[in-house]
């Protein structure tokens, strides 16, 4: 605030702190009041695109998914989605039929600027990859963030190998991320040339997500494969 | 600036789009036009954003001009800009979640954007609400225009696509440097020469013509 010694500065007379603190004091109030009100006439509409967002990603990696049940793994263990538990989601996509149509399931990767988040599908039936799409990221636009419309890229995930084992704890091959050109093997994905760590960013992620949550999903396969509809 | 009331003419608004264009002629606002110009989606909604942002600290530096002591006026403006910022960023989290995606961090950056803390201090501290909205509008659509000029080039050339419509066909090869940062200073420093250019020509000509130069 103003210092006591300013009276050889200017001829003005000087402003008193009070004024200081009262103008700052009635701008920051008015600015919190309007930031208040914008907070609260766009929140809906926020979460409702949060949750729209959610939900075309789901229906894009399990296609023909008409409804959704959430599952959260956590502690090696798949428990039903509720505030308190925090780990891996997890989702069910159903037909109408109440049939199991796929599964899909978060996974994160260190990309190029911060995590890539990504959402990826599941088939039980060929126990591999069948779609992916990207939730957040912050990655280079023009290079990293066209990872989930790109679709030399994308073909990688029309059916990405990840069997289990013969004991059925890890994954039978590590899902890779080769370098632009040099995929040979069904669980090696080819990257986008000037976007490698982009595209290692989504391997990783589903690397890690799945060798988590396929040794817990795979045995209690029978169980989901039909609710009520 | 003129530190008297000057009325509000055309030039109010004109003179921040071409003659003062805060990006091509000032130089002002670097970070954000190379950043976030690699399509002129994003440059345009970017410029969208920052102008909403003008407009309003704007008129709510001019009504306050008289209130505000200048020893916390620098703060008091940061205040204002801060609070239109977070206003843009909870709108287009609403409205638009693709381009909030998109644009990241440099939605919130807005705050430091000189260009918004200049105008605060050049133009609505000194003048009336009306000719402040106008001056700030100017200087938004300069801005704007400044990026998508920019955006433009940069997807063009970079990607192939003008508003994510393809142009050439499958068989562009890109020129992927022109989306990547060099990219950014090449077309900014080619933007640059031109209106430099446009500048020098005009100088001249009014030499030749014996005309007496535009002040500034």
């Amino acid at each position: 605030m103003s210092a006591p010694h300013t009276s050889t500065l200017s001829a003005t007379p000087q402003t008193p702190s009070f004024r200081l603190i009262a103008v700052l004091g009635t701008v920051a109030m008015l600015s919190g009041l309007l930031i208040v009100l914008v907070y609260q006439w766009t929140l809906p509409t926020i979460t409702e695109q949060k949750r729209l967002a959610l939900e075309r990603a789901v229906q894009a990696v399990i296609p023909g998914a008409s409804s959704i049940e959430t599952l959260v793994l956590e502690g090696g263990q798949l428990h039903p989605d509720s505030a308190n538990v925090n780990g891996l989601h997890v989702y069910l996509g159903y037909d109408q039929a109440g049939t199991l149509q796929g599964i899909a399931a978060e996974g994160s990767g260190q990309g190029y600027a911060d995590l890539v988040k990504i959402l990826y599908g599941y088939d039980p039936a060929c126990q591999c990859i069948s779609g992916f799409k990207v939730v957040a990221s912050r990655e280079t636009p023009g290079f990293g963030d066209k990872l989930d419309r790109d679709p030399k890229f994308l073909a990688n995930f029309q059916a990405l190998d990840v069997q289990l084992d013969a004991e059925q704890q890890a994954l039978a091959n590590e899902v890779v991320t080769v370098k632009h050109g040099t995929k040979s093997k069904p669980w090696q994905i080819d990257a986008i040339s000037g976007a490698t760590v982009s595209s290692r960013a989504v391997g990783r992620a589903i690397n890690d997500s799945a060798s988590k949550l396929l040794p817990v999903l795979t045995p209690r396969l029978s169980e989901f494969a039909k609710r009520s509809p | 600036m003129d530190s008297k009331q000057t009325p509000i003419t055309m030039d109010t608004f004109l003179a921040q789009v071409w003659r003062d264009n805060p990006v091509f002629v000032m130089a002002l606002g670097m970070c954000p036009v190379l950043a976030v110009t690699s399509s002129a989606t994003n440059g345009l909604a970017m410029g969208i954003a920052s102008t909403f942002v003008l407009i309003g600290s704007n008129l709510l530096v001019s009504m306050l001009r008289k209130l505000i002591p200048k020893q916390v006026r620098i703060a008091t403006y940061i205040v204002i800009i801060a609070t239109f910022v977070t206003m843009v960023d909870y709108i287009l989290q609403a409205m638009a979640p693709a381009i909030y995606a998109a644009l990241g961090a440099f939605i919130q950056l807005i705050v430091v954007n000189c260009i918004i803390l200049g105008r605060a201090e050049a133009y609505a501290s000194k003048n009336g609400v009306l000719a402040s909205v106008v001056n700030g509008a100017g200087t938004g659509a300069g801005f704007t225009l400044a990026l998508l000029l920019l955006g433009g080039v940069r997807e063009i050339l970079g990607a192939g696509t003008l508003f994510g419509i393809d142009l050439f066909g499958p068989h562009f090869q890109p020129w992927l440097v022109m989306i990547l940062p060099p990219g950014g200073f090449f077309a900014l420093g080619a933007w640059l020469l031109l209106f430099s250019w446009l500048k020098q020509r005009k100088t001249r000509r009014a030499e030749l013509k014996g005309e007496p130069l535009h002040a500034g």
